[in-house]
């Protein structure tokens, strides 16, 4: 199945709200996704004859920079019976207080991959996920302050009362 | 909102500590492959749940990446799959000539180098995993024996990069340098000296009635979970389906070579079992030699070296790809091992770049797995698996 046919086929499932847009310039083409409905799409792509996006390849997590203030989650799927790569995007403009975290719904009902990838994107870029069943760090130590991979992070002057240089 | 997943896990501790035992299995334990902690909690002998915690060998490749032009990271691509540094690098190097549009003007003697020393590279990779999950099992000559055959693909790839196992000799638009001369001969011996060792080695390791009573129908992962979590590389062959990233994307010289792809078929128990998956691994090493073989042909006959053939003459002197997103992966030694990059247009570094190493998805398994299963067993599931720390804490 083609790009086309598969917004095409998202479209005619669950309206034309959800696909917010597309990105055809690169080598890859990706799928924008309206971020509230990224679990069913996700479903819908798996479970469908035509499709059968039945493994999640990739998950990242994506700050897109201090002055857009876009936080986002990309996923790469592949299609093992038709051998085909589909991306996906969701994202949505969100502050960037540590204490107040930019949240997506979580896929790892649909795809167990995503359970340790979600993890890594909150530990590392700060994206919370929501019905995720452990969200906890996964590099980084439980007591780890601020999340690494933000274009405005700055390193700790001193973990645990022992200075880094 | 985050606090509460763990606390949650703080509580599950605490309750288990009181009816059932704690048990950390590493992070120094030997078994673990490197400093990997599983916390077990355990009932006797069985196994209730595996808490696996990662990340003691983070080194922030990422974050590395964001600030360092795309020849500079390829030494720590080196570093993330450590035992098979040329696997690492090739995948990373074919992502950004393919962002730059010149995948197609590489020579094709460059591209059968490359072939040679990454399948070399996963027959050395393929040895440890062999090796270790014999000593694991309690099998110490097979150890000593894949090492001392490991030690002449070493010899040889250091002969050709100068390093033992951090190579950076794959570099973006061709090579290092050309192999040194007399390479091709001395790889064609060592080819022609282990094919009997890897007879000798099953016979006393992989068909050997204590090994498959330890390994046969222990640790059966079947098809649908593999896929739902993530397995790829050998681990998702074991469970029985042929897909090799070399043959499905073709890339590089893959299109031209041919070899078979091994997939477990349950001979000794259950498809999806130990065994199977250290079979498929075992398979493949002499798939390698195949490929090994078709590549040295070739490299003597039509793509013979020239005195004038120059592996760095199509090295590009600015690597600025244009904006966008992609996606490159490749069959790394453990599995799928994928860069994604995200590129400004404007810079020499990525926006933002995420690896996904297959050991971090395979590993992400073992609780499901281990469930109900004896402590031995579980050491047995932890061998099959081969993960390289280096390449899930990142």
């Amino acid at each position: 199945m083609t790009f086309q046919g598969i917004k095409e086929l998202l479209i005619e499932r669950f309206g034309v709200e959800v696909v917010v847009g597309e990105e055809t310039g690169g080598l890859q083409p990706a799928l924008l996704i309206a971020p509230d409905r990224i679990a069913d799409v996700c479903l819908e792509l798996r479970n469908n004859p035509a499709t059968y996006f039945d493994f999640l390849a990739c998950l990242s997590g994506v700050d897109y920079g201090i002055t857009a203030n876009r936080f986002g989650v990309v996923y790469h799927l592949t299609s093992i019976p038709y051998q085909l790569q589909l991306t996906l995007k969701i994202s949505k403009e969100h502050g960037r207080d540590v204490n107040d975290l930019p949240s997506f719904p979580s896929i790892s009902e649909v795809y167990r991959t995503a359970d340790w990838h979600e993890r890594e994107a909150y530990d590392l870029v700060g994206i919370f996920f929501e019905n995720h069943p452990d969200l906890r760090r996964i590099l980084l130590p439980d007591d780890w302050e601020g999340y690494p991979l933000r274009k405005d992070y700055q390193a700790a002057e001193y973990y645990k009362g022992i200075k880094i240089d | 909102m985050s606090t509460t997943a763990l606390e949650r896990y703080h509580q599950k501790i605490a309750a288990a500590a009181t009816q059932d035992m704690v048990l950390n299995m590493g992070p120094q334990h030997p078994s673990t492959h490197g400093v990997l902690r599983l916390e077990l909690i355990t009932d006797g002998e069985i196994v209730k749940e595996v808490i696996p915690h990662a990340g003691y060998l983070h080194r922030c490749f990422e974050k590395h990446a964001e600030s360092l032009t795309y020849q500079q990271t390829i030494p720590f691509t080196d570093r993330l799959d450590y035992l098979s540094s040329m696997n690492n690098s090739h995948v990373w190097v074919m992502g950004v000539e393919r962002m730059l549009g010149i995948d197609k003007d590489i020579p094709k003697r460059v591209e059968y180098i490359r072939v040679l020393v990454c399948e070399l590279n996963r027959i050395a990779s393929h040895l440890i995993s062999i090796g270790t999950y014999g000593i694991d099992i309690g099998a110490f000559t097979p150890f000593l024996w894949c090492f001392r055959d490991r030690e002449h693909i070493m010899g040889m790839l250091e002969w050709a990069s100068g390093s033992r196992m951090l190579y950076n000799y794959i570099w973006i638009g061709g090579l290092f340098f050309d192999l040194p001369v007399g390479f091709e001969e001395r790889c064609r011996e060592f080819v022609d000296y282990f094919k009997p060792k890897m007879a000798e080695l099953n016979e006393l390791l992989t068909n050997n009635q204590i090994f498959i009573s330890r390994t046969a129908n222990v640790g059966v992962l079947p098809l649908d979970v593999a896929i739902n979590y993530g397995c790829t590389g050998p681990m998702l062959r074991g469970s029985g389906l042929k897909w090799d990233l070399r043959r499905i994307d073709n890339y590089s010289a893959y299109g031209e070579l041919d070899f078979d792809i091994p997939c477990g078929q349950g001979l000794m128990g259950t498809v999806g079992d130990c065994w199977d998956r250290n079979k498929v691994r075992v398979d493949e090493i002499g798939e390698s030699l195949k490929i090994i073989e078709q590549c040295l042909d070739r490299l003597q006959k039509e793509l013979k070296r020239t005195p004038d053939f120059d592996p760095r003459a199509k090295l590009p002197r600015k690597i600025t790809p244009k904006a966008q997103d992609y996606y490159m992966r490749g069959e790394g030694s453990k599995g799928e091992l994928g860069f994604y990059f995200m590129t400004d247009g404007k810079s020499e570094v990525p926006y933002r770049v995420k690896a996904r190493g297959p050991s971090f998805n395979n590993l992400s398994v073992i609780s499901e797995m281990s469930k109900g299963i004896m402590i031995a067993d579980l050491i047995a599931i932890i061998g099959s698996i081969d993960f390289v720390l280096g390449e899930l804490d990142r």
